[in-house]
């Protein structure tokens, strides 16, 4: 039985060396950096907290603007991805597997040239802008490109299939028997949705906004590419404090923040949300 | 009252037909990209900047290797992205097997360990381990630090896709065939390993997708060695060759077809799961056979 005992070990062995030796002591490492002192070359591991204090001056504007953007990002995706998933699991029929696959279709091309495609599509003479000019949707300086909802029109763009697959999945296991029950209980159409569809399909939502969220909050492509020097976000500060200034305790620091923040708001969610959701079926068990 | 039940009826086929609506919008919004992407890989650029349509050629797609730079990152993300998703598949469906088949003291906090950094956000993720590397001092950035990466980022997704495959796995079969006298490698490797291939293949095309997509971590962790989005991030300053649409349509018409491969396969391997006990004899059969070369 000893033998048995030990199977479940040597399992897990090789995964969880690799997952603590390069994801548990890189943080490790980065937590000490951000209390270092000194400047590059010659750093000193001094408890400086006033990394933190200054990063969070320093940079407040970013921080808050990722947050506000992801936030936006997330709550358009969940509005154009509900449908989407339950036209999908409910009224495509032998549409199904072709719309699953223009949901996933994305993904098969690089994630930056998709949002290189974004920079022609909402560049100042393209017919899509000349369009959204007709309609009254560019402001003033007659640009999309370069603004606030462009970037956010990306991230909404790049995370939307993270979004759709979830809820899909929770919608297309939904007991069908439980609307129509509903229906047999004199529930009109909107009420069945609002008290039984939409409750059942909860856990397909709270995975969604999760894995639209905490990606596209640290996200420095599309404010790259679609933003502006004033549509920066924190991911581009981390990676340019990183890559560009080497300054690597601001960058940690701010990057142990960034972590933090995001740690707390999935944790409260998923307390309010349950806790099934994010793990699905596993959680369960 | 028939009034009445008309305009119900109207409101009832517009909001049926509303979500349908919105629907098609969306999945429009989600293929433009594509086919921009598509027309513009035909596109004859004026100058270096391929964002404003000139004219219809040919040419880069006769030519679509001709950019050494971009072959050599092509080249570099496609081992990088094999190795990763060898190694990640492996460990990921072995803590997949742990997870699902054990009950063992420390599963929550493996748990914790897999979700966690599927929970990072990915800059997070490649500032730690640049920083990891930076105090260590080795390895030096490059090939090696960005396989450790991608196979670090891989194996959460590995494992949850495998796991999810294992849960719906029907024991039965397994005990049929130690009943049928196989021995339990000789019950993995022939009933359990066929069984929940598509599960392990599905985990190994998203490792692979993830890995040959990922710019964020890898731009942290590549000192000099140039990958196919690093490749295209460095072209973006200086105007991107129409050559990257040819090579980015390539990859997609690849993994349409790798989809559409891994789908024939897991149709393949549900109709074998669902095999009833009065036709047991297709799945026990090589269980059987092997168990009769046992002594």
């Amino acid at each position: 039985m000893l033998k048995r005992r030990t199977i479940p070990y040597a399992l897990l062995l090789p995964g969880a060396v690799w997952l603590i030796v390069f994801f548990v002591f890189p943080l490790f490492y980065m937590g000490r950096l951000s209390l270092e002192t000194g400047s590059i070359g010659s750093y000193e591991f001094t408890w400086n907290w006033g990394n933190y204090s200054d990063a969070l001056d320093l940079y407040q504007t970013q921080f808050v603007r990722s947050f506000l953007y992801s936030g936006l990002a997330t709550a358009i995706a969940l509005l154009l991805a509900y449908p989407l998933a339950y036209a999908i699991a409910f009224k495509a029929g032998r549409w199904r597997n072709l719309l699953l696959f223009a949901v996933v279709a994305p993904f098969f091309t690089t994630y930056l040239i998709r949002t290189l495609a974004w920079v022609t599509i909402l560049s100042d003479d393209s017919p899509v802008v000349d369009v959204m000019k007709f309609f009254g949707f560019v402001g003033e300086n007659g640009h999309v490109l370069a603004t606030g909802p462009a970037v956010i029109a990306g991230l909404v763009y790049n995370f939307l299939p993270f979004m759709v697959l979830p809820i899909y999945a929770s919608l297309e296991r939904l007991d069908v028997r439980l609307i129509e029950a509903a229906k047999d209980l004199y529930s009109n159409a909107t009420t069945a949705f609002f008290r039984v569809t939409l409750p059942l399909s909860a856990p397909g939502v709270v995975a969604g906004t999760l894995l639209t969220f905490i990606p596209a909050t640290g996200d420095y492509i599309n404010a790259q590419f679609l933003g502006s020097a004033g549509n920066q976000m924190i991911g581009n500060v981390i990676q340019s404090l990183y890559l560009k200034q080497s300054d690597y305790p601001a960058a940690a620091a701010l990057s142990f923040v960034l972590m933090a923040i995001i740690l707390v708001i999935v944790l409260v969610y998923i307390r309010f949300a349950g806790s099934e959701s994010l793990m699905g079926e596993e959680a369960a068990r | 009252m028939s009034a009445a039940s008309t305009s119900a009826r109207f409101w009832l086929w517009l909001r049926e037909h509303a979500v349908n609506i919105v629907a098609a919008l969306v999945v429009i919004y989600m293929l433009i990209p594509i086919a921009v992407i598509f027309v513009f890989s035909f596109n004859d650029p004026a100058g270096r900047y391929n964002f404003t349509w000139v004219g219809f050629t040919l040419e880069h797609w006769g030519n679509a290797f001709s950019i050494p730079e971009l072959n050599d990152a092509l080249w570099t993300s496609i081992k990088l992205a094999l190795l990763a998703t060898l190694i990640s598949t492996v460990i990921g469906t072995m803590m997949a097997l742990a997870l699902v088949r054990h009950q063992f003291f420390g599963r929550r906090l493996t748990n914790v360990l897999i979700v966690i950094p599927m929970a990072t956000p990915e800059v997070v993720i490649g500032a730690s381990l640049l920083s990891f590397f930076l105090i260590l001092g080795s390895p030096s950035l490059g090939f090696e630090t960005l396989l450790i990466a991608h196979v670090m980022f891989c194996i959460s997704f590995v494992v949850v896709v495998v796991r999810s495959r294992l849960i719906g796995f029907d024991r039965n079969l397994e005990e049929a065939a130690k009943d049928l006298g196989a021995s339990s490698l000789q019950t993995f490797r022939l009933v359990t390993l066929p069984l929940i291939m598509p599960g392990i293949f599905g985990g190994a095309m998203l490792a692979f997708a993830l890995s040959i997509d990922d710019f964020v971590i890898s731009n942290f962790n590549s000192g000099t060695t140039v990958t196919f989005p690093l490749y295209i991030f460095g072209a973006a300053q200086r105007g991107i060759p129409v050559e990257v649409n040819v090579v980015a349509m390539i990859l997609f018409f690849f993994t349409v077809a790798a989809m559409g491969f891994t789908t024939w396969q897991q149709r393949r391997a549900e109709k074998l799961a669902e095999v009833r006990p009065e036709q047991e004899t297709t799945v026990a059969g090589p269980a059987g056979s092997s168990a009769a070369t046992q002594p």
